[in-house]
């Protein structure tokens, strides 16, 4: 059917998946509050939290089969939609899993925790959805005020409580730049929807007009802040460090990935035309993003650190999809995002698991010789690690994943071969961090006085397990996910101006 | 007068930015974020007498955001008072690479 988003109903029924989760994660958020903190409590909230994923889930797929669209308006109802939704739900899915079972350990006991996760999902599905600017800044501001609350969730930990107020601050003054960006697009077209905004630009040759320029670049600042693309990655490494290890997963994989399905839309749709004037600058923050990510990886000496690099470094290889300004490219995102999710958050169980109650700090000498006391979370790890390389079969789905940005960039109409060959040389590079924890904890010696690590406790391994496996399985099977991945690519295409023209001031 | 009005949002905007590059202080730096929001509102209204009540709108979204954003913020810069006795940001400097 076709949702015509003009009557109040039937955009609500266009919106039934997020409805479905906001109703559910308030209702939770009551149930969360009506009890004192204990960790039976949270427990029980998780578990809830699981529930209504899965019934937001089953609404996601019942949408997606039905094969709706919808009348042009302030949200989309199209695959791509879908598509990030579903990865989304998953993310947050596992960071619940995993954060019933590591919170009691870090002395975490708020059962609101777990309902956060609901509200910064919600808030992603928002932005999936977004068709319009409004609507943009209204997803990332759900998202963005639930996840600076998760990273400093632990008050007791002074790290946990820095590292929040270093992502709230720095957080707050990229959605200005985002906002003030959306501000002077809107000046210059005279509208805020994002297929509008396309159509008047081609229509009225605004391709140069100064006012336009400045708001899209604006716009680029306050989402190269979003997904910590250099140079404004200074504050990841620290948040990364100081929140608890799921959230950390959280925000590395699912919320990098929701920042880049919004951009693709806003690219995509509206943008695309501009690319003479702005493809340079997204040329030159890619290529940074792959160069200064890496090398800097190479030096840490934390594996929590070391990871937060790596997804900077990520954020790197999918702006190379976005430079690309194809469906293709959006085709290459969805495949990328389900890789990269995969093996994040197994890379973030292991780490969860080996850290010492307590702390998060983890150092890469804690993994010196983990095969000779545990040896199928080496194993484990060292999967995750080479599906974050993008190592042939071993690797499983990483490499594919990387093979379709690869592609993506390649068969663009755009000259973007020398990027292509910046993506491969720095991923070389990233062999010498990835490599050297797979080689600390298989060559070295396991130190006498070394912690035994706890057993891995049921959800975790749960979590650790599915992950391996699927990305095993979809490096031998690659051809089901990239088939979905490009029948639930976006279609550039503009539509005609509704409204009357600009007055450009 | 619209040239003017969005003159004067540029520079409160360049004056907010420049406060959070140079402050010290958290609360202060976060003021000068806020100022930066409200400077984009003023665009936004001024804009909305050429366009229609798009501007209008958005403005209350932002201001809505830009509360809750603020309950949140706050709540953050206690947190760290409790544990530094300080918001100073040149104190809170434990997490480094």
């Amino acid at each position: 059917m076709t949702y015509n988003l003009a009557i109040p109903a039937q955009l609500m029924a266009a919106l039934g998946p997020d409805l479905v989760l906001m109703v559910g994660a308030m209702g939770l958020m009551l149930y969360a509050a009506w009890r004192p903190e204990s960790a039976e409590h949270q427990r029980r909230v998780g578990f809830a939290s699981i529930t209504v994923i899965l019934t937001t889930a089953a609404a996601v797929i019942w949408y997606a089969s039905s094969g709706a669209t919808a009348s042009p308006g302030v949200i989309a109802v199209d695959g791509f939609r879908w598509a990030c939704d579903l990865i989304f739900l998953a993310g947050a899915a596992a960071t619940i899993l995993l954060g019933i079972e590591s919170n009691p350990r870090d002395r975490v006991l708020s059962a609101e925790s777990h309902v956060l996760i609901l509200f910064a999902t919600a808030g992603m599905m928002i932005l999936a959805a977004s068709r319009d600017l409004m609507i943009v800044f209204l997803g990332v501001e759900m998202m963005s005020i639930a996840v600076y609350v998760l990273a400093g969730i632990n008050r007791s930990s002074v790290r946990s409580a820095e590292g929040a107020l270093k992502y709230f601050l720095l957080g707050a003054f990229s959605t200005a730049f985002l906002l003030y960006g959306i501000a002077l697009i809107y000046g210059a077209t005279g509208t805020t929807s994002i297929p509008d905004i396309g159509a008047r630009i081609v229509t009225y040759s605004l391709v140069h007009h100064s006012m336009l320029l400045i708001g899209v670049g604006l716009l680029l600042v306050g989402f190269a802040f979003k997904v910590a693309a250099v140079p404004f990655h200074m504050w990841a490494p620290d948040v990364y460090e100081g929140a608890p290890t799921p959230i950390t997963a959280y925000m590395a994989a699912v919320v990098k990935a929701a920042a880049f399905a919004m951009f693709f839309r806003v690219w995509l749709e509206s943008f695309n035309l501009l690319d003479g004037a702005w493809l340079a600058p997204i040329w030159w923050v890619a290529a940074a993003t792959m160069v200064v990510g890496n090398v800097v990886a190479l030096s840490q000496r934390n594996v929590k650190r070391m990871l937060a690099y790596s997804s900077i470094v990520h954020g790197g290889y999918l702006l190379v999809a976005v430079a690309s300004g194809t469906s293709l490219g959006s085709a290459a995102f969805l495949f990328y995002a389900v890789a990269y999710t995969l093996a994040t958050f197994g890379a973030f169980a292991v780490v969860s698991s080996v850290s010492k109650p307590g702390t998060y700090a983890t150092a890469i000498s804690d993994y010196d010789g983990l095969w000779t006391t545990r040896p199928w979370l080496a194993i484990g790890f060292s999967v995750c690690l080479l599906a974050l390389l993008g190592f042939p079969i071993f690797g499983g789905a990483g490499f594919f994943a990387k093979w379709y940005v690869l592609q993506a960039a390649i068969t663009s109409p755009r000259d973007l071969v020398p990027l292509s060959v910046v993506l491969v040389l720095t991923s070389v590079v990233s062999a010498g961090y990835y490599l050297h924890l797979v080689r600390v904890m298989f060559m070295r010696a396991r130190p006498d006085d070394a912690v035994e690590p706890a057993a891995l406790a049921p959800l975790t391994r749960a979590v650790l397990v599915s992950c391996v496996g699927l990305i095993l399985l979809l490096g031998v099977f690659p051809n089901r996910l990239a088939m979905w991945a490009r029948s639930n690519a976006l279609v550039t295409s503009t539509h005609p101006p509704t409204a009357a023209p600009p007055i450009a001031p | 007068m619209l040239a003017e009005s969005l003159t004067l949002s540029a520079a409160l905007f360049t004056i907010g930015v420049v406060g959070v590059l140079t402050r010290r202080n958290a609360i202060i730096v976060f003021m000068c974020v806020e100022l930066m929001l409200n400077a984009v509102n003023l665009s936004f209204v001024a804009l909305s007498r050429l366009y229609g009540a798009t501007g209008q709108v958005f403005v209350i979204f932002v201001m809505t955001v830009a509360a809750a954003e603020a309950a949140v913020g706050l709540a953050i810069i206690i947190a760290i008072f409790r544990h530094k006795k300080s918001v100073n940001l040149q104190d809170i400097n434990l997490l480094r690479g």
